[in-house]
């Protein structure tokens, strides 16, 4: 053990940190001079905040290129034909799912056949539980009378996620061919992944008209992105004698993709879809922001009149949706072909196939002689929706509750929150990029801290500094708090090995929950108020964090714990001097996902009620101000990508120093 | 003997690292295989001239890592060489398109791979026909094929397994039906039998030697077992970091080593099981009496060596005296050995 951190000291205090750290402290103190000299009153205006005047019309520039494109090179005619086509299979998933009378007019189909297809294909996946999930999920959906709404999600699911799919591939492919086309489109995408959502739905309501159309497109380009990474990953890790292989047996270019590296790469390729399909359903959810009919916008209502027993069903379907989709496409990932025995008849070997369409034949049948396995009509369900409402509301009555619920919020508005937030608002711009860069120093180093300085820069001249600001305290706060809880939460679960099955399982099937879901129990316990808002923040950040804190306890090699217990280290000790160090850098890796997560959150909060870039971004949705929408979209995903750049290459550094497996 | 030469390699270079090729150019000449390691480049393949024949078998030997499997893979271009050409039954190899490669590689070459190199989603049968669905050949007949192969490998039964529900040696035994399935004319062989069981091992290699035999096919064998080089070698080459030390018959790599190196390498090996009457018979003394087959092994006429008083003996090849053995060297090396 004393080798261990002796070795982690020397680390630190090599030259190359020292100079590193002095160089943040100048920062730091500048930064700090700058804001007393503020407080004193003898800083100039023009110090704090950049004026008005110097302010460039970023939004502006950026309409005059979008016209430019949209009109003069013609991309508006262009995106409307693929608008066309889109619609036409929009129509036939929305006709087979929920009958919207449009070609080819057979829809909708009965909730039985799709539920026991489910259970079919559930059973093959993953045996009985699979299928009880499946059936469940479809069975509960029908009978809590959200089949329509739950179809309307679905049929855009069912067109975005294939597209999505094949995109990818398609784009993996070239990138995984093509340094050049790698290079130009890693950059592009960690913005993508930044970028938030918001900005994804104006330039799809402006291209693609407003509707399912738009919908599918905002989902298709946000589920892209991890398809093109996995992709690629899976292609660079085919065995080089698998493609030795391909070659010797004469292989063209296209049979090797086709009939070797493809095929080889079916795991990673199969991960890709399983993220693809929750990608999109967490933002086909969030398309109920552009009048997207379904669940999503269901929900937004119910939300938005304080329905809490309708939002509570309409979460559980969410909920029951995503983790059928999730288990189902993970079963299939790890599913591995196996044989059958000669002489297998031909029934035997497509059984699954088979007992689908005789399922689907049968329900479709029945249905049309038992009313009630068509559709469950209005008066039949059993939804329980007014009465989880008195429930949830009496619950929320009772004065030790409301008690708490109050104090919780006083406290963290009067003591906490607000004071933080007019501090960070007092702080001059340039301090405040000061106090950026000084953290990027000291941390990622020389080049996460000019990135730093450039983004945070181009956000202090976009013209929106205390919105952003604003944005970025909701954030910190939020995160820190989650940190304070889900840390320990994490290091009480890593002691032993059965809880920490048991919370990673939990993070498991929390992380598939879209995240609008996350915004139900904040309301439901403080309302429609910015306590909410960092309160949803915070149970949706605290799932990276608890899960990187036990994943990272974990990979701690034995060796150095029992080095650790023969020396006599007490419980503590060796937590603090040992486990703690080591597990670190995973940690961090958590740490920058729950901010990427928190300025995801922070944006849908936005409708909630905050004075942040998510309330100007969702103004624009109502308008068609793309280039205002972009200057905003981006100063989310600046702020955001330094934090990434930051925390990530701290944490790989931090990994190498150690000699911990990536 | 006029044998056409298959495969000619000459000064070829297979350097790993940052830019070979300029790396090669700019290097001076002389430099060893660790000088090289030190300007942080590999010398996979280093200055190798050797030729092939029709027919021939030749088995390549060497430590792990002296670059066997890497001179074999430039032999059929899955790497570029980095310096030197090589012919392939006339034709340039770094010189051929995309199109004649592939074109040589179905109607020409065939390899067995070190790890297997299976196509893990295809079931035994479908990765033995697929260098024959590559060549566009149809259905029915190419599942004939690979049946038929497949049961000569030993594996009847489990054509419908998928590689990873296989033992080693199984999945290596697909690999060599692979191979088989299509027959070409040059046949490279990276360890083939290294996961079998000695009995399988022995009847794989009769069937190489026996296809060999009949349809002439010339097959470089990569090896680390020296019994199974010495049933099958018609020549030796022994490599060492990159470079081959000595390629030649196996009875003068044992009795004249060209370096300390294969001197060393060879010493394990029972030479009287190697050298052969034909390598001892001299031209000038015939000696009298009862000839000896050329084709015999100093351990086959051990007992003949011990017994005969004859100071030279007369050795035939095809009832032919070709010359004379003087009995004492031979008993020499007979009791080296033990
Ligand atoms: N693709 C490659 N990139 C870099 N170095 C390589 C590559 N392939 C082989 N080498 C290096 O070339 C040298 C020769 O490797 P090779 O695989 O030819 O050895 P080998 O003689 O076949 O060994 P073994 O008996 O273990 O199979 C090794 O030092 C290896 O590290
Ligand atoms: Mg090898």
């Amino acid at each position: 053990m004393a080798d261990i951190t002796s070795d982690l000291k020397a680390d630190t205090t090599s030259p190359a940190q020292w100079s590193r750290s002095k160089w943040a402290s100048v920062l730091l103190l500048v930064a700090v001079v700058l804001t007393t000299l503020r407080y004193g009153g003898l800083l100039p205006d023009s110090l704090h905040r950049i004026p008005e005047a110097m302010i460039p019309p970023f939004a502006a520039w950026l309409d005059v290129f979008f016209n430019f494109v949209k009109d003069d090179l013609g991309l508006l005619t262009l995106t409307r034909t693929l608008t066309e086509g889109l619609e036409w299979l929009l129509d036939i998933t929305a006709n087979l799912m929920f009958g919207k009378r449009r070609w080819p007019f057979i829809g909708p189909i009965p909730w039985t056949a799709v539920a026991g297809v489910a259970a079919v294909v559930g059973y093959h996946l993953g045996g009985w539980r699979m299928a009880l999930l499946g059936a469940g999920t479809f069975i509960w959906t029908a009978l809590i009378g959200q089949w329509t709404i739950a179809m309307e999600t679905m049929s855009v699911l069912m067109v975005a996620a294939p597209l999505a799919f094949f995109i990818g591939l398609g784009l993996g492919i070239l990138a995984w061919k093509y340094a050049a086309v790698n290079r130009a489109i890693k950059p592009i995408l960690s913005v993508l992944q930044t970028l938030p959502f918001f900005t994804y739905l104006l330039p799809a309501v402006i291209f693609f008209k407003v509707g399912p159309t738009a919908g599918a497109v905002a989902t298709t380009i946000y589920a892209i992105p991890p398809m093109i990474l996995m992709t690629t990953l899976g292609l660079q890790k085919v065995p080089s004698e698998v493609v030795e292989a391909g070659n010797m047996s004469g292989c063209t270019k296209w049979q090797l993709l086709r009939h070797v590296y493809l095929p080889s790469a079916r795991t990673e390729i199969l991960v890709g879809v399983n993220q693809v399909i929750m990608l999109c359903l967490a933002m086909v959810v969030l398309t109920a922001f552009i009048g997207m009919p379904g669940l999503g916008a269901k929900l937004l209502a119910m939300m938005g009149s304080f329905k809490l027993g309708r939002s509570f069903e309409i979460g559980v379907t969410i909920v029951l949706l995503a983790v059928t989709l999730d288990r189902m496409s993970k079963a299939w990932v790890v599913r591995q072909p196996v044989h059958f025995e000669r002489g297998t008849p031909w029934w035997r070997k497509h059984i699954v196939l088979l007992m689908c369409i005789g399922v689907f034949v049968f329900f479709c049948i029945a249905a049309q002689f038992v009313q009630v396995f068509a559709e469950i009509g209005r008066k039949q369900n059993f939804s329980q929706g007014k009465e989880i409402d008195t429930l949830i509301k009496g619950f929320l009555a009772l004065d030790p509750v409301q008690n708490t619920t109050q104090a919780i919020r006083y406290v963290l508005n009067v003591w906490i929150l607000n004071p933080f937030r007019d501090f960070l608002l007092s702080i001059p711009t340039p301090a405040f990029i000061l106090l950026v860069v000084a953290f990027a120093l000291s941390l990622g180093g020389g080049r996460p801290a000019i990135y730093a300085a450039i983004f945070f820069g181009l956000v202090a001249l976009s013209g929106w500094w205390d919105r952003s600001v604003i944005t970025l305290y909701s954030v910190i706060s939020a995160v820190t708090l989650a940190l304070l809880i889900g840390v320990p939460l994490g290091i009480t679960a890593a002691r032993s090995e059965k809880w920490s099955q048991r919370v990673l399982l939990a993070c498991d099937t929390a992380q598939t929950f879209p995240s609008f879901i996350y915004l139900i129990p904040a309301i439901m316990l403080f309302g429609i108020t910015a306590t909410s808002v960092v309160m949803s923040i915070l149970i949706f950040a605290m799932v990276p964090l608890t899960r990187y804190t036990i994943e990272g306890l974990r990979t701690v090699p034995p060796e150095m714990t029992e080095a650790a217990d023969m020396a006599g280290a007490t419980r503590m000790q060796k937590l603090m001097k040992v486990q703690l160090p080591l597990a670190l850098p995973t940690m961090a890796v958590g740490f920058n996902q729950a901010i990427m997560f928190a300025f995801f959150m922070v944006i849908i909060a936005a409708f909630i009620g905050t004075q942040d870039l998510g309330q100007e971004l969702q103004r624009t949705l109502a308008g068609t101000d793309l280039g205002k929408n972009f200057v905003l979209g981006i100063c989310v995903s600046l702020m955001a990508l330094t934090f990434d750049l930051t925390i990530m290459k701290w944490a790989t550094e931090r990994k190498k120093a150690l000699g911990l497996p990536d | 003997m006029t044998a056409e030469t298959v495969i000619s390699c000459k000064n070829a270079w297979k350097i790993f690292g940052a830019d070979p090729k300029k790396y090669l150019r700019s290097m001076p000449a002389g430099l060893s295989f660790d000088d090289i390691r030190a300007d942080g480049y590999i010398a996979g393949v280093k200055d190798v001239s050797i030729d092939v024949t029709r027919g021939e078998m030749l088995v390549i030997m060497g430590l792990s890592g002296s670059g066997k499997s890497t001179l074999v893979r430039c032999f059929s271009r899955l790497h570029d060489i980095t310096g030197g050409t090589i012919t392939v039954e006339g034709q340039d190899l770094m010189s051929l398109s995309e199109k004649e490669l592939i074109e040589l590689r179905r109607n020409k070459m065939g390899m067995v791979f070190q790890s297997f190199g299976l196509l893990p989603h295809r079931t035994v049968l479908e990765n033995v026909a697929f260098p024959l669905e590559m060549r566009g050949q149809d259905k029915h007949a190419r599942r004939e094929r690979a049946l038929e192969v497949v049961k000569l490998v030993g594996l009847e039964g489990r054509e419908e397994y998928f590689p990873r529900e296989l033992s080693g040696g199984q999945q290596q035994r697909v690999g060599i039906a692979r191979s088989l399935a299509i027959e070409p004319d040059i046949w490279f062989l990276d360890e083939p039998f290294s996961a079998l069981d000695p009995l399988i091992r022995r009847e794989m290699q009769d069937e190489f030697l026996r296809l060999q035999g009949m349809l002439g096919k010339t097959i470089v064998f990569i090896t680390h077992d020296f019994d199974e080089a010495l049933r099958l070698a018609d020549r030796i080459a022994i490599m060492k970091d990159g470079a081959v030390e000595q390629c030649d018959t196996p009875d003068q790599i044992v009795l004249n080593p060209a370096t300390e190196y294969v001197r060393k390498f060879t010493e394990e090996i029972d030479k009287a099981r190697v050298v052969r009457a034909g390598v001892l018979a001299q031209g000038q003394v015939m000696g009298e009496g009862e000839p000896v087959e050329a084709s015999a092994s100093v351990q086959d006429l051990a007992r003949l060596l011990v017994q005969d008083a004859r100071a030279v003996i007369p050795v035939a090849q095809s009832s032919k005296v070709i010359g004379g053995m003087d009995r004492a060297a031979a008993l020499e090396i007979l009791l080296e050995a033990s």
